[in-house]
């Protein structure tokens, strides 16, 4: 396979006393999508903000492809009422051809709002608006941070398909954060369940039952995602172990969980 | 060139001319106060300039220099203690802004020696405006317009979100210092017209006032210019014919286009569209 767009070493970040990111290892290669899950507070959007270079890791390495192009798909656009823009100014912005930037939006389907106001967008229009934003760049590495936040049931399904769809047409690497955990299990290639430190990783179908994800997110939540993959995965025994050869994939290997109970 | 000589010679010309060479830096660069929410940071900024007016002549340095000295090192020490966040911003602001304002005074009141002006330079003053002063607010202009026309783009990305322009390669923390610098420049050339306490005004009202009309981000810093222009030579002449003072009354004046533009603006928009 191809070098590896980003590869993390013991990446570790700490606020002060805090520990936000433990000891985390991952490789992102062209093609792949990792989705990253969690509970809230569990360092997800520190974890990809040191990716993205934004973020000061405290100890462990990042190493990035050369001249590796981020197209970054942020959680929302915050934009203060006073300042007048319009869809067509915030894309023409990035620096590229007018031309490149109204196929980037036809491509996430919001061409229709070229001339519009961005502080006049729906959630769902926005977040296609960021994704377009992110594309037009032509990124090597597309990172998102719950690119479905604000966006409907229906939305959700068609966004992720449009994001799978957009890693072959760039034959780019993605990263995402998620909470939509039927979606992402239907629509990832490899999860990353984090907290602080990587809880689990793997295939989807593999890791609803691991018993770090069960005790992560609970029973009832794991089950129901048990059942809603039941089709996919064969490989696992009657303890709920992984038996996943696949989850070497990622660097991390597959770690046992050492969470303290409160 | 009798005619700008003659012109020169007049106070009034020389305010008015000045005037209007602030209200060209103050347009752009009091959208970005508006934008960025920086008001009360501006604020603070302005009232640190007594200090540096004290500073100025303990070291005997130009006064505008002293006056840019003191904000610059004002500005650091905000950037400082806000990365420590046992404050809150506005409760700082409020303490470093008055602080800086009362610190200023005392200073100035341990040097009786010196000869100033002060409800001149808290308020501004129509007859303080010299030639000298006029090379600073045009030197300022030149040096602040090219700045902003540069580096216009990256300020912009870094106002509207600004992680997605450091991932964009946007250098977002050398820009914010640099807004500070021309911050403190437009401080130092505006304050003997304006007056200390009343400088943000002149940054905030017309840009405010533009947002009403404007459907881009330079259509805004534009008519914020035109609005300023208006500020000025309006309450300028309102200062020379009533003899009140300077720069209360190009607020003033400032003020009343805010309410003319957002009261007319309103009854347009409230018609039922087409």
């Amino acid at each position: 396979m191809s070098e590896a767009l980003v590869t993390i070493e013991d990446l570790t970040v700490r606020f002060g006393d805090r520990l936000v990111v433990d000891r985390v290892n991952l490789s992102l290669h062209r093609g792949d999508i990792i989705t990253i899950i969690g509970p809230n507070g569990a360092g997800k959007t520190t974890l990809i903000k040191t990716i993205l270079g934004i973020q000061v890791s405290t100890s462990g390495r990042i190493m990035r492809a050369q001249d590796l192009v981020i197209g970054y798909v942020p959680q929302h656009l915050s934009l203060e009422s006073t300042l007048p823009l319009s869809v067509k100014r915030f894309m023409l912005l990035s620096g590229q051809s007018l031309a490149e930037c109204e196929s980037a939006l036809a491509r996430t389907g919001v061409s229709h709002l070229l001339k519009a106001s961005v502080h006049h967008l729906s959630g769902g229009e926005q977040q296609r608006l960021l994704l377009a934003r992110a594309l037009v760049r032509k990124p090597d590495l597309l990172v998102l941070d719950e690119p479905a936040q604000g966006v409907d049931i229906n939305g959700q399904a068609a966004l992720y398909d449009l994001i799978r769809q957009l890693r072959d047409e760039l034959n780019c690497g993605v990263i995402m954060i998620s909470h939509d955990l039927h979606l992402v299990m239907a629509a990832t290639d490899k999860v990353i369940c984090l907290n602080q430190h990587v809880c689990c990783s793997g295939y989807p179908a593999d890791i609803s039952h691991d018993p770090a994800f069960i005790e992560t997110f609970g029973r009832p939540v794991a089950e129901s995602l048990a059942v809603y993959h039941h089709h996919h995965n064969h490989s696992h025994d009657l303890h709920g172990n992984v038996v996943g050869s696949d989850a070497s994939h990622l660097a991390t290997g597959h770690e046992e969980c050492r969470h303290e109970h409160h | 060139m009798s005619i700008i000589d003659t012109l020169l010679n007049d106070f009034f010309w020389r305010a008015l001319i000045g005037g209007l060479g602030v209200a060209l830096i103050a347009g752009p660069l009091g959208c970005f106060v508006v934008w960025r929410r920086m008001a009360y940071f501006g604020d603070t900024l302005a009232h640190s300039a007594l200090l540096g007016i004290a500073l100025s002549f303990l070291i005997s340095v130009p006064l505008h220099l002293g006056v840019i000295i003191t904000s610059v090192i004002l500005a650091m020490a905000l950037m400082l203690f806000s990365r420590n966040k046992t404050l809150a911003t506005d409760t700082l602001l409020g303490i470093l802004a008055h602080s800086a304002l009362a610190i200023g005074l005392v200073a100035l009141s341990f040097m009786p020696s010196v000869r100033i002006d002060l409800t001149g330079l808290l308020f501004g003053d129509l007859l303080a405006m010299n030639r000298n002063d006029l090379l600073w607010i045009y030197g300022g202009a030149v040096l602040i317009l090219s700045l902003l026309t540069v580096l216009w783009r990256g300020l912009l990305m870094s106002t509207i979100h600004e992680e997605l322009a450091r991932v964009e390669g946007v250098p977002v923390e050398r820009l914010r210092l640099l807004l500070m610098l021309m911050f403190a420049l437009v401080i130092a050339v505006a304050m003997k017209m304006v007056g200390v306490l009343l400088i943000t005004a002149l940054l905030i009202i017309p840009a405010a006032t533009a947002r009403r009309l404007a459907n881009t981000p330079e259509q805004m810093a534009a008519l914020a210019v035109v609005f300023g222009f208006i500020a000025v030579a309006g309450g300028l002449s309102l200062s020379w014919h009533l003899d009140t003072p300077a720069g209360p009354s190009v607020v003033v004046t400032a003020f009343a286009t805010f309410l003319v533009v957002y009261g007319s603006a309103g009854q347009l928009s409230a018609r039922p569209s087409a």
